[in-house]
Formats: C-alpha cells, sequence, structure tokens
C-alpha cells in the first residue's frame, strides 16, 4: 500500500511577526526546504473603490492617499491623471515640476525605509539605525513643501495645492546635498558588506520569464532584469523634460532589488535637483469646471511598481466607477514563484524584498462573532485616540 | 514596435472584436462579447504581447463589463479590452487566470465584490470577504448601498 506523507505547515501570519502587517502565508516544507505557498490578504480590506463612487471627484484624491501613508503622493497623482485625461486638462508647467519632486522625494523615503527594514529582518539593526536616521531630513523637507511628513494632500485635479516657495529652493538645494553625502556612505556601506552579500545574494530569485508572467512591477521588475518604468515608458509630469536612467539589474535575487531601490535614490537625488533649477515660473492650478462623461487611466511609479487608476464617468459629479491597483497587487503573488525551493530562514526576507504594502492604516470595527455585539465603532476608536493624544500632552 | 506596428498587430484579431477605438493618443479601447474575452487576452498577453496591469469589473445597468488593462511598455500605451457579459442575472465568463497567472486574484475579487462566476478558474477561494460574510451578497453592484 502506498504510503502518503504529510508534509509539515508552518502558518506565518496573520499578523505577520516582522512586517507587523495583517497577512498570512502558510508554508508547506519538507524539511528546511519550501516546498509551496499559500497566501491570504485583505485582513484590512475597506472598500475604498465603493466610497470613492460615493464622493465628488474633488474629494477623491484625499481619500486615495489614505490607501497607503507612504505612497500618499503616487495614488491621488495617478487618480488626478486619469480624471484629468477625462476632462483633457492641460496642467499648467509648474504644477507638473512640483509634483514630481513631491513625488521623487516619496521615493526616496520609501526606498530607505526599505533598505532599513530589510537589515531589521535579516538581524542587521545598524544598518536599520543608519537608514531611518538619513531618512528624517527627507521626511522634514515634505513637511516644509507640503506641510505634512506623509498624506501630503498636495494633489488637485488640474494642478496642486500648496506651491514651492521662492525662499524654500536654496535650504532644500542644500538639504539635499547633505542628504546625498549621507545615502552615498550608506549605499556603499550597504553594497560593500559581505555580510549582506552573503545573506542577499542568490536568495529568493525571481527569473525574468517569472516576472514577465506574474507581470511584477517596480524594483520588483527592474531587479529582474525587466526595464520597465512608468515615468520613462508613459511619461508624466516632468520627467520626460529631465535627464535621469532606468536602473535596471539582471540577477533577480533580493540584493538585485537592493541594488535597484539604492541606485533610484541617487536617480530620485538627480531629477530633484533639476527640478528645483529648472521650476519654471507660472501658477500651479487650472480650474477645472465639470468633469464630462468618458473614462480614462491615469498610471505612476510609485516606490513599490506601477500604480493604476480608472475612473469612469457620467458627466455628474461622482466617479461612477474607480479602480485602484496598487504595485504589491500584482508583486506579491510572485512569491509563489521566487519562495519555492527556499531555506526557511530565507523566506522571511524574500517576502519582505517585493517592499509589500498591506494598507496598514485600517479602520475597523470589532463585532463580538457569537452575540453580534459591535463592542469597538468609529466614534469610540476616536474618542480613545482622542484621549490618548490628551493624556500625551498632559504628560509633558 | 511602434505605435503603427501595435495597431497593425492588434487588427490581426479584429475578427472576435465589434469595435476598436483610440480616443486620445496611447489609449486604446477594444470591444468584444464574453465568449469571445479569453481567445482576445490570450492573443493580447501571448501574441502582441503586452504586460497585464489588472482588469475592472463594472457593474452596468444590463449587463457586466470586465476590462482588462494591459500595457504596451515600449511606447507607453495602455490598451483596455472590454468584455461584455449580457446576462446580469447569472454572469458567467471564462476564466484567463489558466495562462495568466498575473490575472488570478483580480478574477477572485471580481468573484467575491461583484458576483461573476469564472469558468475554469483554478483557485476560487475568496479573497477579499471574511469567511462569515453571507453568500449572494455583491459588495460592488449598484444595488448595495453603503
Amino acid at each position: 500500500m502506498k504510503k502518503t506523507i504529510r508534509q509539515p505547515v508552518i502558518p506565518v501570519g496573520p499578523l505577520h511577526p516582522l512586517q507587523e502587517e495583517m497577512e498570512y502565508f502558510q508554508l508547506t516544507v519538507d524539511g528546511e526546504t519550501v516546498t509551496d505557498i499559500d497566501m491570504r490578504i485583505s485582513y484590512n480590506h475597506r472598500g475604498i473603490e465603493k466610497i470613492s463612487e460615493s464622493l465628488q471627484f474633488d474629494q477623491v484624491p484625499l481619500l486615495v492617499s489614505r490607501i497607503c501613508g507612504i505612497c500618499s503622493a503616487s495614488h491621488p497623482l495617478a487618480y488626478v491623471q486619469a480624471v484629468e485625461e477625462i476632462a483633457s486638462v492641460t496642467v499648467p508647467d509648474r504644477a507638473r515640476y512640483v509634483r514630481t519632486i513631491i513625488a521623487e522625494l516619496e521615493r526616496i523615503h520609501s526606498h530607505v525605509l526599505w533598505v532599513g527594514l530589510a537589515g531589521h529582518f535579516i538581524g542587521y539593526d545598524t544598518v536599520f539605525m543608519w537608514a531611518w536616521k538619513y531618512r528624517e531630513p527627507v521626511l522634514d523637507m515634505l513637511e516644509e513643501i507640503t506641510g505634512n511628513r506623509n498624506n501630503y494632500g498636495n494633489l488637485l485635479i488640474g494642478g496642486c495645492r500648496e506651491d514651492i516657495g521662492d525662499e524654500l529652493i536654496p535650504k532644500m538645494s542644500k538639504d539635499l546635498d547633505n542628504i546625498e553625502k549621507k545615502m552615498d556612505m550608506l549605499i556603499k556601506a550597504v553594497t560593500d558588506d559581505p555580510v549582506i552579500h552573503a545573506r542577499l545574494k542568490g536568495v529568493g530569485v525571481l527569473t525574468k520569464e517569472d516576472a514577465v508572467r506574474f507581470a511584477v512591477t517596480g524594483p520588483t521588475a527592474r531587479g529582474s532584469g525587466v526595464d520597465i518604468d512608468v515615468r520613462h515608458d508613459d511619461a508624466y509630469a516632468a520627467y520626460e523634460e529631465l535627464d535621469w536612467q532606468v536602473c535596471s539589474v539582471p540577477e533577480g535575487d533580493v540584493f538585485a532589488k537592493a541594488v535597484v531601490r539604492l541606485l533610484e535614490v541617487l536617480e530620485a537625488i538627480k531629477i530633484i535637483r533639476q527640478a528645483i533649477r529648472k521650476l519654471p515660473k507660472g501658477p500651479i492650478k487650472t480650474k477645472v469646471k465639470e468633469i464630462p462623461p468618458g473614462e480614462g487611466t491615469g498610471r505612476a511609479e510609485a516606490p513599490r511598481g506601477e500604480t493604476f487608476h480608472y475612473v469612469r464617468s457620467d458627466g455628474g459629479n461622482r466617479p461612477v466607477r474607480h479602480k485602484a491597483r496598487a504595485p504589491s497587487y500584482v508583486n506579491v503573488p510572485s512569491f509563489k514563484a521566487s519562495c519555492i525551493g527556499q531555506k526557511i530562514a530565507d523566506v522571511t526576507i524574500t517576502l519582505a524584498a517585493v517592499d509589500p504594502c498591506y494598507s496598514c492604516t485600517e479602520r475597523v470595527a470589532v463585532v463580538d462573532k457569537r452575540t453580534d455585539e459591535v463592542l469597538y465603532d468609529y466614534d469610540m476608536l476616536l474618542r480613545l485616540s482622542r484621549e490618548k493624544t490628551e493624556g500625551i500632552r498632559k504628560s509633558f | 514596435m511602434n505605435s503603427e506596428e501595435l495597431r497593425n498587430k492588434l487588427s490581426g484579431i479584429e475578427d472576435k472584436l465589434t469595435k476598436i477605438e483610440e480616443p486620445i493618443d496611447n489609449r486604446i479601447y477594444l470591444y468584444c462579447e464574453a465568449e469571445n474575452s479569453c481567445a482576445v487576452n490570450k492573443f493580447l498577453f501571448e501574441d502582441v504581447p503586452l504586460r497585464f496591469v489588472i482588469a475592472t469589473g463594472i457593474d452596468s445597468d444590463a449587463c457586466f463589463e470586465i476590462i482588462y488593462h494591459y500595457s504596451y511598455d515600449e511606447t507607453g500605451c495602455v490598451v483596455n479590452l472590454k468584455a461584455f457579459i449580457r446576462d446580469h442575472d447569472n454572469p458567467k465568463i471564462e476564466s484567463i487566470a489558466p495562462f495568466l497567472p498575473a490575472a488570478e486574484w483580480i478574477e477572485r475579487e471580481m468573484h467575491d465584490l461583484l458576483g461573476i462566476e469564472f469558468a475554469n478558474h483554478p483557485d476560487m477561494r475568496r479573497l477579499i470577504l471574511a469567511d462569515d460574510w453571507p453568500e449572494g451578497v455583491y459588495p460592488l453592484r449598484k444595488e448595495v448601498k453603503q
């Protein structure tokens, strides 16, 4: 009689022990080697597409910037571009440059955040502390321009909300010089470190064929030699008028993805420097009176890859359908290709390599399943949050 | 392949389409009926070839629409294939996930939120909805209010 051997299963999640987000991976293992992986997401689904249908066109950018705190420039940018396509709006030159500067600052802080976390995941906390320390000045710059470290809320249909004041330009140039020096040091320290080489090279390889099959985007694709980048391929904002390179390496392992991100930090600094120098004079917004019936697609290259929005209008003041696709939606399923055959210890960093983002800023209601009683609702969470803030204020 | 060659290539599947539109530069819309959708998708992904971006499911008045969005990265062209499912009471379409794994999640999502059946899908478990969500309630349909 043929005996079936039950293979052990290792659950990772639903609260990921390292990434501290809601996702669930079920690893089927043979000894130390992973033979299959199953994923479960959507513990935090907030129904943003449905909410969007009940908001007016100009309210939606604020909603979609909350899809992801880190990518809070990319989602609204893709959305406003889709709506501008429907209404055939030409955005003023200055607004295009301001959009570029904010998008690139976002890219720097997101990539540096990832490098820090990657260091932390492989137990190299020095990298974590360096990276997050040098990320702070970037967030400060964003706060100076938009008023917020994240959730900038700077995008409008037809332009931008906040301008970059002339008095800020000399300070921004000086800050960029300092950031570049630190980044240069960080990049050399990370890419030359033999410990990091030993830990990341050859780990979690996503081949070029699998990258195409799973239609991955961003550094996950460019780390596997697929040189796609919306900023270059379907140029928006001011990217076409600036001199920069698409960073792509062929290896496909975690180290390759790290290299792509680090090189992109330097390219981003280059882009911002040129954009500041060339910043055209003039208005930052144009008045958009109404959105005619029609449909449009908007794309932006977020730090994690291509963000895609589709909007349909029936001539009213709300979208009849709004589809938003974040890059992790196509990057995460590629674990089926990159994790199988890996050792369990390597899976941790492989799962982190696409820089997954699971909409961490959730809005929830806690319900007791047995009695259907609502334990915490929106008002109660708001009250608890205010009490906590008051408590912190009093303690100073 | 430039834009002109892309247009010529797309016309190779013209007999399965009902309409081709290019309202603005670099945005192409193809229209087809549900029964031809699988063949057209296979042509777009394997023969052109285009990169699959995502699909949008829409509950229109009398039918369901699925818009498959593809990207042609050489010229930055977005090719949208609109497939119409005319039977609103019993929406069903062939799955494209068997040859295009990138579409596996979005088909599960459309099944959860709009109640569209995907024939031959390799893994039709719930993706978005919780396990205790009632059967037959599809939150993205127009009749469901917030």
